[in-house]
Protein backbone atom coordinates (compact mmCIF):
# COMPACT_ATOMS: atom_id res chain seq x y z
CA UNK A 1 0.00 0.00 0.00
CA UNK A 2 1.38 3.08 -0.88
CA UNK A 3 -0.02 6.34 0.78
CA UNK A 4 0.79 9.80 1.17
CA UNK A 5 2.00 11.35 4.25
CA UNK A 6 -1.41 13.96 4.21
CA UNK A 7 -2.64 9.97 5.97
CA UNK A 8 -1.28 11.20 8.95
CA UNK A 9 -3.48 13.56 9.58
CA UNK A 10 -5.67 13.08 12.70
CA UNK A 11 -9.36 12.98 12.00
CA UNK A 12 -9.55 16.71 13.49
CA UNK A 13 -7.11 17.72 11.15
CA UNK A 14 -9.42 16.23 8.80
CA UNK A 15 -12.53 18.28 9.40
CA UNK A 16 -13.68 21.11 7.03
CA UNK A 17 -11.94 24.44 6.98
CA UNK A 18 -15.56 26.18 6.58
CA UNK A 19 -15.88 29.53 5.60
CA UNK A 20 -17.75 30.56 8.79
CA UNK A 21 -14.75 29.47 11.20
CA UNK A 22 -12.22 31.22 9.35
CA UNK A 23 -12.50 35.01 7.37
CA UNK A 24 -12.34 33.24 4.05
CA UNK A 25 -14.60 35.48 1.73
CA UNK A 26 -18.35 33.90 0.68
CA UNK A 27 -19.64 33.76 -2.42
CA UNK A 28 -23.24 33.73 -3.04
CA UNK A 29 -24.65 30.84 -5.16
CA UNK A 30 -27.96 31.45 -4.84
CA UNK A 31 -27.63 35.30 -6.06
CA UNK A 32 -25.77 34.13 -9.23
CA UNK A 33 -29.11 31.42 -9.70
CA UNK A 34 -31.22 34.19 -9.38
CA UNK A 35 -29.88 36.92 -11.33
CA UNK A 36 -29.25 34.15 -14.19
CA UNK A 37 -33.01 33.40 -13.59
CA UNK A 38 -33.14 30.28 -13.32
CA UNK A 39 -35.36 28.01 -10.85
CA UNK A 40 -33.32 24.77 -9.74
CA UNK A 41 -36.33 22.87 -8.36
CA UNK A 42 -35.98 19.28 -8.27
CA UNK A 43 -36.72 17.23 -11.16
CA UNK A 44 -36.62 13.83 -10.27
CA UNK A 45 -35.11 10.42 -7.92
CA UNK A 46 -33.76 8.93 -10.98
CA UNK A 47 -30.56 7.73 -8.96
CA UNK A 48 -29.86 7.16 -5.13
CA UNK A 49 -26.06 7.87 -4.52
CA UNK A 50 -24.78 5.92 -1.52
CA UNK A 51 -21.97 6.78 0.60
CA UNK A 52 -21.30 3.40 2.47
CA UNK A 53 -18.03 4.97 4.51
CA UNK A 54 -14.93 6.75 4.69
CA UNK A 55 -12.86 3.89 4.62
CA UNK A 56 -10.33 3.64 1.82
CA UNK A 57 -6.98 2.00 0.95
CA UNK A 58 -5.65 5.24 -0.51
CA UNK A 59 -5.55 9.19 0.76
CA UNK A 60 -6.05 11.49 -1.99
CA UNK A 61 -4.60 14.96 -1.89
CA UNK A 62 -8.44 16.27 -4.14
CA UNK A 63 -10.62 13.60 -2.22
CA UNK A 64 -13.63 15.67 -0.76
CA UNK A 65 -14.46 13.09 1.57
CA UNK A 66 -11.33 13.01 3.46
CA UNK A 67 -11.22 9.50 3.12
CA UNK A 68 -8.33 7.07 4.56
CA UNK A 69 -7.14 3.81 5.70
CA UNK A 70 -7.65 5.60 9.28
CA UNK A 71 -11.83 5.78 8.90
CA UNK A 72 -14.17 4.03 10.86
CA UNK A 73 -17.45 5.50 9.76
CA UNK A 74 -19.21 2.46 7.97
CA UNK A 75 -22.68 2.05 6.88
CA UNK A 76 -24.49 -1.00 9.04
CA UNK A 77 -26.58 -3.35 7.76
CA UNK A 78 -30.32 -1.99 9.25
CA UNK A 79 -29.23 1.39 6.92
CA UNK A 80 -28.28 -1.06 3.89
CA UNK A 81 -31.56 -3.24 4.46
CA UNK A 82 -33.66 0.23 4.25
CA UNK A 83 -32.53 1.13 0.95
CA UNK A 84 -32.90 -2.30 -0.48
CA UNK A 85 -36.14 -1.58 0.64
CA UNK A 86 -36.63 1.78 -0.63
CA UNK A 87 -35.26 0.75 -3.57
CA UNK A 88 -37.59 -2.38 -4.25
CA UNK A 89 -40.61 0.25 -3.77
CA UNK A 90 -39.60 2.64 -5.55
CA UNK A 91 -39.10 1.49 -9.19
CA UNK A 92 -38.74 5.48 -10.40
CA UNK A 93 -35.28 4.82 -8.91
CA UNK A 94 -33.05 3.33 -11.92
CA UNK A 95 -29.99 3.56 -10.49
CA UNK A 96 -27.69 2.84 -7.44
CA UNK A 97 -24.48 4.59 -7.64
CA UNK A 98 -22.27 3.21 -4.51
CA UNK A 99 -19.14 5.30 -3.54
CA UNK A 100 -16.92 6.01 -0.27
CA UNK A 101 -14.08 5.86 0.78
CA UNK A 102 -13.64 2.30 -1.27
CA UNK A 103 -17.21 1.39 -1.41
CA UNK A 104 -15.89 -2.34 -1.88
CA UNK A 105 -14.50 -2.28 1.66
CA UNK A 106 -18.07 -1.74 3.62
CA UNK A 107 -19.06 -5.27 4.75
CA UNK A 108 -22.73 -4.65 3.15
CA UNK A 109 -21.47 -3.32 -0.49
CA UNK A 110 -21.55 -6.94 -1.99
CA UNK A 111 -24.98 -7.66 0.07
CA UNK A 112 -26.02 -4.23 -1.62
CA UNK A 113 -25.42 -5.16 -5.33
CA UNK A 114 -26.70 -8.37 -5.27
CA UNK A 115 -30.06 -7.27 -3.81
CA UNK A 116 -30.03 -4.30 -6.20
CA UNK A 117 -29.51 -6.32 -9.05
CA UNK A 118 -32.59 -8.27 -8.28
CA UNK A 119 -34.37 -5.74 -8.30
CA UNK A 120 -33.30 -4.55 -11.92
CA UNK A 121 -31.36 -1.87 -11.01
CA UNK A 122 -28.37 -0.35 -12.71
CA UNK A 123 -25.37 0.15 -10.37
CA UNK A 124 -22.85 2.03 -10.84
CA UNK A 125 -19.71 1.45 -8.43
CA UNK A 126 -16.96 3.91 -8.28
CA UNK A 127 -14.23 2.15 -8.18
CA UNK A 128 -10.53 2.95 -7.33
CA UNK A 129 -8.63 0.43 -8.73
CA UNK A 130 -5.79 -0.51 -6.16
CA UNK A 131 -8.19 -1.74 -4.24
CA UNK A 132 -8.01 -4.74 -5.79
CA UNK A 133 -4.24 -5.39 -5.13
CA UNK A 134 -4.35 -3.53 -1.49
CA UNK A 135 -7.24 -4.69 -0.06
CA UNK A 136 -8.86 -3.76 3.04
CA UNK A 137 -6.18 -1.72 5.06
CA UNK A 138 -7.29 -3.00 8.47
CA UNK A 139 -8.60 -6.16 8.49
CA UNK A 140 -5.80 -7.69 5.16
CA UNK A 141 -9.04 -9.19 3.29
CA UNK A 142 -8.57 -9.80 -0.05
CA UNK A 143 -10.28 -7.78 -2.62
CA UNK A 144 -8.94 -9.43 -5.85
CA UNK A 145 -11.95 -10.84 -6.56
CA UNK A 146 -13.82 -7.68 -7.32
CA UNK A 147 -13.74 -7.67 -11.28
CA UNK A 148 -14.88 -11.10 -10.85
CA UNK A 149 -17.88 -9.80 -8.78
CA UNK A 150 -18.64 -6.38 -11.11
CA UNK A 151 -19.28 -8.42 -14.00
CA UNK A 152 -21.39 -11.03 -12.90
CA UNK A 153 -23.64 -8.22 -11.46
CA UNK A 154 -23.26 -6.18 -14.71
CA UNK A 155 -22.34 -3.15 -12.50
CA UNK A 156 -20.75 -0.21 -14.38
CA UNK A 157 -17.76 0.57 -13.06
CA UNK A 158 -16.37 4.22 -12.82
CA UNK A 159 -12.78 4.52 -12.20
CA UNK A 160 -10.55 7.63 -11.03
CA UNK A 161 -7.41 7.99 -13.19
CA UNK A 162 -5.87 11.73 -12.93
CA UNK A 163 -4.04 11.61 -15.94
CA UNK A 164 -2.66 8.88 -18.65
CA UNK A 165 0.66 9.36 -17.64
CA UNK A 166 2.28 8.61 -13.99
CA UNK A 167 3.15 11.68 -12.68
CA UNK A 168 -0.09 13.83 -12.24
CA UNK A 169 -1.81 10.10 -11.34
CA UNK A 170 0.93 9.79 -8.35
CA UNK A 171 1.42 13.09 -7.60
CA UNK A 172 -2.72 13.08 -6.31
CA UNK A 173 -3.69 9.80 -5.48
CA UNK A 174 -0.03 8.25 -4.36
CA UNK A 175 3.27 7.00 -5.61
CA UNK A 176 3.09 3.71 -7.29
CA UNK A 177 -1.02 4.46 -8.28
CA UNK A 178 -0.54 4.95 -11.47
CA UNK A 179 0.58 1.48 -12.62
CA UNK A 180 -1.24 -0.42 -9.86
CA UNK A 181 -4.34 1.16 -11.56
CA UNK A 182 -2.98 0.33 -15.35
CA UNK A 183 -3.26 -3.26 -13.35
CA UNK A 184 -6.27 -2.84 -12.64
CA UNK A 185 -7.65 -1.48 -15.82
CA UNK A 186 -6.14 -4.91 -17.51
CA UNK A 187 -7.97 -7.27 -15.21
CA UNK A 188 -11.53 -5.47 -16.12
CA UNK A 189 -10.67 -5.40 -19.80
CA UNK A 190 -9.26 -9.26 -19.87
CA UNK A 191 -13.39 -9.79 -18.60
CA UNK A 192 -14.70 -7.74 -21.52
CA UNK A 193 -15.13 -4.25 -19.67
CA UNK A 194 -14.29 -1.51 -21.64
CA UNK A 195 -15.00 -3.67 -24.99
CA UNK A 196 -17.57 -2.96 -27.25
CA UNK A 197 -20.90 -5.81 -27.14
CA UNK A 198 -19.91 -7.23 -24.08
CA UNK A 199 -22.34 -4.91 -22.10
CA UNK A 200 -19.95 -4.32 -19.16
CA UNK A 201 -19.46 -0.32 -19.04
CA UNK A 202 -15.95 0.86 -17.88
CA UNK A 203 -15.71 4.77 -17.50
CA UNK A 204 -12.68 6.45 -16.55
CA UNK A 205 -12.38 9.85 -14.26
CA UNK A 206 -10.09 12.59 -14.95
CA UNK A 207 -9.85 15.34 -12.19
CA UNK A 208 -7.24 18.17 -12.10
CA UNK A 209 -4.64 17.85 -10.51
CA UNK A 210 -4.29 21.16 -8.64
CA UNK A 211 -5.88 24.52 -8.56
CA UNK A 212 -7.75 24.67 -12.56
CA UNK A 213 -10.41 24.09 -14.25
CA UNK A 214 -10.71 20.74 -16.39
CA UNK A 215 -9.71 20.78 -20.52
CA UNK A 216 -12.82 19.46 -22.65
CA UNK A 217 -14.07 16.35 -22.25
CA UNK A 218 -13.88 15.13 -25.86
CA UNK A 219 -10.57 16.27 -26.43
CA UNK A 220 -9.30 14.29 -23.47
CA UNK A 221 -11.44 11.50 -23.90
CA UNK A 222 -9.68 11.03 -27.29
CA UNK A 223 -6.09 11.54 -25.40
CA UNK A 224 -6.63 9.39 -23.15
CA UNK A 225 -7.77 6.33 -25.68
CA UNK A 226 -4.95 6.73 -27.59
CA UNK A 227 -2.21 7.11 -25.34
CA UNK A 228 -3.85 4.38 -22.89
CA UNK A 229 -4.28 2.22 -25.58
CA UNK A 230 -1.04 2.85 -27.50
CA UNK A 231 1.34 2.29 -24.88
CA UNK A 232 -0.61 -0.35 -22.18
CA UNK A 233 -3.53 -2.08 -24.87
CA UNK A 234 -6.30 -0.70 -22.50
CA UNK A 235 -10.03 0.16 -23.53
CA UNK A 236 -12.31 2.12 -22.10
CA UNK A 237 -15.79 3.80 -23.10
CA UNK A 238 -16.08 6.92 -21.94
CA UNK A 239 -13.62 9.55 -19.82
CA UNK A 240 -15.68 11.82 -17.49
CA UNK A 241 -14.44 15.25 -16.83
CA UNK A 242 -14.89 16.28 -13.25
CA UNK A 243 -13.84 19.76 -11.26
CA UNK A 244 -12.46 19.63 -8.18
CA UNK A 245 -14.63 20.74 -5.14
CA UNK A 246 -13.48 23.79 -2.98
CA UNK A 247 -14.21 21.69 0.10
CA UNK A 248 -11.77 19.24 2.97
CA UNK A 249 -9.10 18.47 1.82
CA UNK A 250 -8.47 20.26 -1.45
CA UNK A 251 -9.86 23.39 0.05
CA UNK A 252 -8.08 23.40 2.70
CA UNK A 253 -4.39 22.76 0.31
CA UNK A 254 -6.08 25.89 -1.52
CA UNK A 255 -5.65 27.98 1.79
CA UNK A 256 -2.73 26.51 2.68
CA UNK A 257 -1.37 28.02 -0.69
CA UNK A 258 -3.27 30.51 -0.44
CA UNK A 259 -5.41 30.76 -3.47
CA UNK A 260 -8.64 29.51 -2.31
CA UNK A 261 -9.85 33.29 -3.08
CA UNK A 262 -8.26 32.96 -6.66
CA UNK A 263 -10.13 29.60 -7.06
CA UNK A 264 -13.38 30.24 -6.38
CA UNK A 265 -13.31 33.46 -8.13
CA UNK A 266 -12.20 30.98 -11.28
CA UNK A 267 -15.39 28.66 -10.66
CA UNK A 268 -17.44 32.09 -10.01
CA UNK A 269 -16.76 33.47 -13.15
CA UNK A 270 -16.97 30.48 -15.08
CA UNK A 271 -20.81 30.21 -13.93
CA UNK A 272 -22.77 28.31 -17.01
CA UNK A 273 -26.65 28.74 -16.55
CA UNK A 274 -26.95 25.88 -18.83
CA UNK A 275 -24.64 23.84 -16.66
CA UNK A 276 -26.53 25.22 -13.79
CA UNK A 277 -29.79 23.54 -15.18
CA UNK A 278 -28.02 20.53 -15.59
CA UNK A 279 -26.86 20.31 -11.98
CA UNK A 280 -26.83 16.59 -10.65
CA UNK A 281 -28.50 17.32 -7.42
CA UNK A 282 -32.32 17.87 -9.23
CA UNK A 283 -32.17 14.14 -10.34
CA UNK A 284 -30.69 12.50 -7.56
CA UNK A 285 -30.83 12.40 -3.56
CA UNK A 286 -27.19 11.26 -1.64
CA UNK A 287 -27.40 8.46 0.99
CA UNK A 288 -24.40 9.35 4.21
CA UNK A 289 -23.69 5.99 5.58
CA UNK A 290 -25.71 6.51 8.81
CA UNK A 291 -29.02 7.29 6.33
CA UNK A 292 -28.53 11.12 6.27
CA UNK A 293 -30.22 12.53 3.18
CA UNK A 294 -28.08 14.86 0.97
CA UNK A 295 -28.90 16.81 -1.84
CA UNK A 296 -25.26 15.64 -3.14
CA UNK A 297 -22.19 13.95 -2.08
CA UNK A 298 -20.47 17.12 -1.00
CA UNK A 299 -23.25 18.70 1.35
CA UNK A 300 -23.08 15.41 2.96
CA UNK A 301 -19.72 15.72 3.64
CA UNK A 302 -20.07 19.12 4.55
CA UNK A 303 -23.18 17.48 7.25
CA UNK A 304 -25.78 19.74 5.43
CA UNK A 305 -28.55 17.58 4.98
CA UNK A 306 -31.63 18.24 3.10
CA UNK A 307 -33.54 21.44 4.29
CA UNK A 308 -35.64 21.58 7.20
CA UNK A 309 -39.09 20.17 6.54
CA UNK A 310 -37.77 17.43 4.00
CA UNK A 311 -37.23 13.91 5.43
CA UNK A 312 -33.66 14.25 6.91
CA UNK A 313 -32.53 10.43 6.98
CA UNK A 314 -33.49 7.40 4.80
CA UNK A 315 -35.92 6.11 7.60
CA UNK A 316 -38.16 9.19 7.08
CA UNK A 317 -38.26 8.66 3.28
CA UNK A 318 -40.93 10.55 2.08
CA UNK A 319 -41.12 10.72 -2.09
CA UNK A 320 -43.24 13.78 -2.11
CA UNK A 321 -41.60 15.67 0.01
CA UNK A 322 -38.11 14.78 -1.05
CA UNK A 323 -39.51 15.91 -4.34
CA UNK A 324 -41.08 19.37 -2.95
CA UNK A 325 -38.16 20.17 -1.07
CA UNK A 326 -35.56 23.34 -1.96
CA UNK A 327 -32.07 22.12 -2.64
CA UNK A 328 -29.90 23.92 -0.59
CA UNK A 329 -26.72 25.43 -2.47
CA UNK A 330 -23.90 26.88 -0.84
CA UNK A 331 -20.23 28.05 -2.48
CA UNK A 332 -18.98 24.63 -3.35
CA UNK A 333 -21.99 24.41 -5.77
CA UNK A 334 -20.02 27.03 -8.08
CA UNK A 335 -17.81 23.90 -8.99
CA UNK A 336 -20.90 22.04 -10.45
CA UNK A 337 -21.77 25.06 -12.63
CA UNK A 338 -18.20 25.81 -14.17
CA UNK A 339 -17.32 26.08 -17.82
CA UNK A 340 -18.89 23.12 -19.22
CA UNK A 341 -20.20 21.78 -15.81
CA UNK A 342 -19.09 18.73 -13.21
CA UNK A 343 -21.43 16.42 -12.21
CA UNK A 344 -20.40 12.59 -11.06
CA UNK A 345 -21.63 11.44 -14.91
CA UNK A 346 -19.04 14.23 -16.45
CA UNK A 347 -19.68 17.22 -18.40
CA UNK A 348 -23.43 18.64 -18.23
CA UNK A 349 -23.35 21.32 -20.83
CA UNK B 1 4.28 51.91 -6.66
CA UNK B 2 5.38 49.36 -4.39
CA UNK B 3 5.91 46.76 -7.33
CA UNK B 4 6.43 47.24 -11.53
CA UNK B 5 4.86 43.59 -11.64
CA UNK B 6 1.62 43.17 -9.40
CA UNK B 7 -0.03 39.91 -10.42
CA UNK B 8 -3.19 41.02 -9.93
CA UNK B 9 -2.90 43.76 -12.94
CA UNK B 10 -3.07 40.32 -15.18
CA UNK B 11 -7.00 40.66 -14.66
CA UNK B 12 -7.14 44.30 -15.20
CA UNK B 13 -6.13 43.33 -18.70
CA UNK B 14 -9.49 44.30 -20.11
CA UNK B 15 -9.30 48.04 -18.44
CA UNK B 16 -6.23 48.68 -21.53
CA UNK B 17 -9.68 49.46 -23.35
CA UNK B 18 -10.55 52.55 -20.97
CA UNK B 19 -9.34 55.25 -23.38
CA UNK B 20 -9.61 53.24 -26.89
CA UNK B 21 -12.44 50.84 -26.65
CA UNK B 22 -12.15 49.84 -29.87
CA UNK B 23 -8.63 49.10 -30.51
CA UNK B 24 -9.13 46.84 -27.34
CA UNK B 25 -11.55 45.67 -28.38
CA UNK B 26 -10.16 44.31 -32.05
CA UNK B 27 -7.08 43.32 -30.01
CA UNK B 28 -8.94 40.94 -27.70
CA UNK B 29 -11.14 39.49 -30.46
CA UNK B 30 -8.13 38.95 -32.68
CA UNK B 31 -5.99 37.42 -29.41
CA UNK B 32 -8.87 34.93 -28.41
CA UNK B 33 -8.99 33.64 -32.23
CA UNK B 34 -5.34 33.16 -32.34
CA UNK B 35 -5.20 31.07 -29.51
CA UNK B 36 -8.31 30.34 -28.01
CA UNK B 37 -9.83 28.20 -30.29
CA UNK B 38 -9.46 24.52 -32.08
CA UNK B 39 -7.81 24.91 -35.69
CA UNK B 40 -5.17 23.41 -38.10
CA UNK B 41 -3.53 23.26 -34.51
CA UNK B 42 -5.37 22.03 -31.32
CA UNK B 43 -6.14 24.42 -28.55
CA UNK B 44 -3.63 22.64 -26.72
CA UNK B 45 -0.88 22.93 -29.26
CA UNK B 46 -1.74 26.84 -29.53
CA UNK B 47 -1.37 26.93 -25.39
CA UNK B 48 2.35 25.30 -25.52
CA UNK B 49 3.41 27.49 -27.91
CA UNK B 50 1.86 30.48 -25.59
CA UNK B 51 4.16 29.15 -23.15
CA UNK B 52 7.25 29.28 -25.13
CA UNK B 53 6.80 32.17 -26.40
CA UNK B 54 5.79 34.17 -23.03
CA UNK B 55 9.18 32.49 -21.82
CA UNK B 56 11.11 33.45 -24.72
CA UNK B 57 10.17 36.93 -23.85
CA UNK B 58 10.19 36.80 -20.18
CA UNK B 59 6.61 38.30 -19.08
CA UNK B 60 5.61 37.31 -15.88
CA UNK B 61 1.45 37.78 -16.78
CA UNK B 62 2.34 35.70 -19.91
CA UNK B 63 4.03 33.01 -17.86
CA UNK B 64 1.24 32.89 -14.86
CA UNK B 65 -1.48 33.06 -17.73
CA UNK B 66 -0.17 30.16 -20.10
CA UNK B 67 1.09 27.87 -17.09
CA UNK B 68 -2.66 27.91 -16.12
CA UNK B 69 -4.34 27.58 -19.93
CA UNK B 70 -1.80 25.11 -20.61
CA UNK B 71 -2.81 22.84 -17.24
CA UNK B 72 -6.56 23.84 -18.67
CA UNK B 73 -6.01 22.50 -22.22
CA UNK B 74 -5.13 19.08 -20.86
CA UNK B 75 -1.03 19.40 -21.15
CA UNK B 76 1.00 17.79 -18.10
CA UNK B 77 4.29 19.48 -16.51
CA UNK B 78 6.51 16.87 -18.90
CA UNK B 79 5.04 18.65 -22.28
CA UNK B 80 5.13 22.08 -20.43
CA UNK B 81 8.64 21.52 -19.79
CA UNK B 82 9.49 20.47 -23.42
CA UNK B 83 7.51 23.77 -25.02
CA UNK B 84 10.05 26.06 -22.60
CA UNK B 85 12.84 23.95 -23.60
CA UNK B 86 11.95 24.71 -27.45
CA UNK B 87 12.04 28.22 -26.73
CA UNK B 88 15.19 28.01 -24.83
CA UNK B 89 17.30 26.18 -27.36
CA UNK B 90 16.29 28.52 -30.07
CA UNK B 91 16.68 31.61 -27.86
CA UNK B 92 19.97 29.93 -26.99
CA UNK B 93 21.15 28.89 -30.75
CA UNK B 94 20.34 32.63 -31.83
CA UNK B 95 23.02 33.55 -29.98
CA UNK B 96 25.52 30.63 -31.00
CA UNK B 97 24.73 31.53 -34.08
CA UNK B 98 26.29 34.50 -34.46
CA UNK B 99 29.19 33.02 -33.22
CA UNK B 100 29.75 32.44 -37.29
CA UNK B 101 30.13 35.94 -37.54
CA UNK B 102 32.97 35.58 -35.09
CA UNK B 103 34.71 33.28 -36.79
CA UNK B 104 34.47 35.59 -39.98
CA UNK B 105 36.17 38.12 -38.15
CA UNK B 106 38.52 35.61 -36.70
CA UNK B 107 39.47 34.34 -40.84
CA UNK B 108 39.37 38.27 -41.46
CA UNK B 109 42.77 38.82 -39.59
CA UNK B 110 44.27 35.40 -39.87
CA UNK B 111 43.62 34.43 -36.16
Amino acid sequence: MNLKVIDNLSVEELTDVSSEATSLPRFNFNKHIKEAELDLKPLSIETLQINVGKLCNQACLHCHVDAGPKRTEAMDRRTAEKIVEILATHPEIKTLDITGGAPELNDQFDWMVVEARKLGKHILVRHNLTVQFDGNPVTGESKEYLPEFFAEHQCEVICSLPYYAEYFTDKQRGRGVFQKSIDGLKRLNDLGYGKEGTGLTLNLVYNPVGAFLPAAQASLEADYKRELGEKFGILFNNLYTITNMPIHRFKRDLVRRGGYEEYMTKLVNAFNPTAAERIMCRTMVSVNYDGTLSDCDFNQMQDRPLEKGAPQSIFDWDTESILNRRIVFVDHCFGCTAGAGSSCGGTTS
Amino acid sequence: MAHYYESKDLNRFGQIGKHQKELADKFFEWYNAATSTEGALTKREKQLIGLAVAHTIQCPYCIDAYTQSCLESGADPTQMTEAVHVASAVRGGASLVHGVQMLNGLDKVGA
